[in-house]
């Protein structure tokens, strides 16, 4: 902890709004929807209090507040919105355009189940749907770890040039109150000095962006787009050491829990990540060698340090909350690409649409690799009535 | 001042509470002040409200985690150590002492006579504190919104946190929404219920 953080009691919208603030965003344009409202709400108070130097736009759909974002990045400035659910899916035309025109906008994505049938608890089918946008994407498991990933997804978006996701569970994290740091305003500062723009929208100097591209230059332009993926591993494992050496806290594509020396481990994102490490606890306890990953970096993939971790041959459960309908959890599919020929993978989805993954949940996903009644091959549901 | 009835129920952390109350009577309130509180205290924390879409009147749930060690367990509170009630009709109903551990304190804001009827059906082995937290919020606040009585009982109970700490918490937490006079009834209720809790 730095010595003159502050430590207060906020939920996990509230870490996202301070971090906003903090990190001197200009535009903040966005639409309320539950549970993302209390973000844009607690935004709008720091903007007519004076403590934030920001225009902030109530816009009419988040199809609008994503377009405003874009503009607002458009002309250098550091732009943010925040939603959930059905507003990231009316959003998701835009979410390619701000790719394409490779404007670093950072979202913040409250997880809550699509419709229909409604229901505004929390799973990671909404953000799991986008994940071919081109959006980088963070899963934070604390909300402190929402504070954190918001900083590093601005500083690595706006250097790679590519938007970024910071998404954190409904309720279990936007509405819980916990104990979060907040770093002192020159210390944002030095990590995350005003935004310069290479290019820019500017009366004086036009320039168009996202012009019509003809089949001898648009493959190029998505290359770079995923050549800009590849290099932004490296700068989020770069700016992660800067913002540990800042704050001593830790940000790293993959957590791991008794993984070292493992002989099953299961895998998943967000906060049911604690009910893993209890239940490796409990195995641990009775002569199991149980094992728990949790995945903060989502996109860019993270790969090698997947296989550097998982230890060769052990089997792993990948448990996702969100299904591709027709194939499996998205996560596991990726998984299961990545350890091939390195670690069995079998693929479980659990915790749809808010159902809680206890710490029994999590010994059960366990069991069925032990006992070996995991199928590869198809999905595994998770305390699933027929 | 004069001295609480009851003994005090010493409690070690991590301690895992669960509050039962009805929408809008304070609960979720309650948790949050409490979780305030405690990260002033230097103490790792989670407060949550049970989720769903919440009604008046209707019978919600809120979780509060202290512990001195960082917090990872994310779930609902299943077997709680505490369990306070903010509305006493609610011990009725089977998820109210659902899971509450042996030795554990259920807290509950009723009328010693009132609560008579309900004390057949506890468990033998929980630990029972009363307080008279709506008639203390009538007169305080004229209305039965009990959340600042209940948090003066639990540390009235138990010694969680320190009164003086918890009533200039209370204090500038509710000054940042309420006039002076609202801050000053709930300060009051706070205090009589701290003094008035009576466990048995």
């Amino acid at each position: 902890m730095n010595a003159a953080s502050e430590r207060v009691a906020i939920t996990g919208n509230q870490a996202l709004a301070h971090a906003v603030r903090l990190a001197r965003t200009e535009v903040i344009a966005a639409y309320p929807i539950t549970p993302q409202t209390s973000v844009v709400e607690e935004i709008a108070g720091f903007c007519a209090d004076g403590l934030m130097n920001a225009r902030f736009i109530q816009t009419e759909s988040e199809h609008s507040s994503m377009s405003a974002c874009i503009g607002a990045s458009m002309t250098g400035a550091r732009a943010f919105t925040a939603t959930s659910s059905q507003g990231l899916a009316l959003m998701h035309e835009m979410l390619h355009w701000a790719t394409g025109a490779r404007t670093p906008v950072v979202l913040g994505e409250v997880n809550r189940s699509l419709a229909a049938p409604w229901t505004i608890l929390t799973d990671q089918s909404d953000s799991m749907a986008q994940r071919d946008t081109g959006w980088m994407q963070f899963y934070a498991g604390s909300n402190q770890e929402v504070f954190d990933s918001t900083l590093l997804a601005f500083k690595v978006a706006e250097q790679a040039l590519l938007p970024a996701m910071v998404v954190l569970d409904a309720f279990v994290l936007s509405h819980c109150v916990e104990g979060v740091e907040l770093p002192p305003q020159p210390l944002i500062d030095e990590f995350l000095p005003r935004r310069e723009a290479e290019i820019s929208l500017d009366p004086d100097d036009p320039h168009a962006f996202g012009g019509m591209m003809f089949p001898d230059s648009f493959m190029e332009q998505r290359y770079k787009i995923q050549r800009a993926m590849e290099t932004a591993g490296g700068m989020i494992v770069e700016h992660a050491a800067a913002w540990h050496e800042l704050t001593g806290r830790e940000l790293k594509p993959l957590h791991e829990y008794r993984v070292e020396d493992a002989e099953i481990v299961a895998l998943c994102l967000g906060t049911a990540y604690g009910s893993f490490c209890a239940a490796v606890d409990e195995l641990r306890g009775r002569g199991v060698r149980a094992g728990a990953v949790r995945m903060w970096q989502y996109r860019p993939f993270p790969a090698r340090p997947l296989r550097e971790i998982i230890p060769a041959g052990a089997p792993l459960a990948v448990v996702d909350r969100a299904v591709s309908f027709g194939h499996g959890g998205p996560v596991a599919g990726e998984a299961k690409a990545a350890l091939d020929g390195h670690a069995p993978v079998c693929g479980f989805v659990a915790g749809l649409g808010g159902r809680e993954i206890l710490p029994e949940t999590a010994a059960g996903i366990f069991h069925a690799l032990l006992e070996n009644t995991a199928e590869p091959d198809r999905i595994n549901w998770v305390e699933v009535r027929e | 001042m004069s001295e609480r009835a009851g003994e005090r129920v010493e409690l070690t952390l991590p301690v895992e509470i669960r509050w039962h109350g009805r929408g809008g009577q304070g609960a979720v309130t309650a948790a949050k002040l409490l979780a305030e509180i405690g990260v002033a205290a230097g103490r790792h924390v989670q407060s949550f409200p049970q989720f769903g879409s919440e009604r008046r009147g209707a019978p919600i749930q809120a979780f509060t985690r202290i512990d001195a060690r960082p917090i990872t367990l994310y779930s609902s509170i299943r077997e709680p150590g505490v369990v306070i009630v903010l509305d006493a009709s609610l011990l009725a109903l089977p998820p109210t002492l659902a899971g509450l551990r042996d030795g554990g304190l259920l807290l509950v804001n009723a009328e010693p006579d009132e609560f008579e009827q309900a004390r057949a059906s506890l468990p033998d082995a929980c630990r029972v504190a009363t307080v008279p937290a709506t008639r203390i919020a009538l007169a305080q606040l004229g209305r039965p919104m009990t959340n600042t009585a209940m948090l003066g009982a639990l540390v009235g109970v138990t010694g969680l946190f320190e009164l003086a700490d918890v009533r200039r918490h209370v204090e500038a937490a509710l000054a940042r929404e309420h006039s002076e006079q609202v801050v000053a009834a709930n300060l009051n209720a706070l205090e009589e219920a701290c003094r008035a809790v009576s466990g048995n």
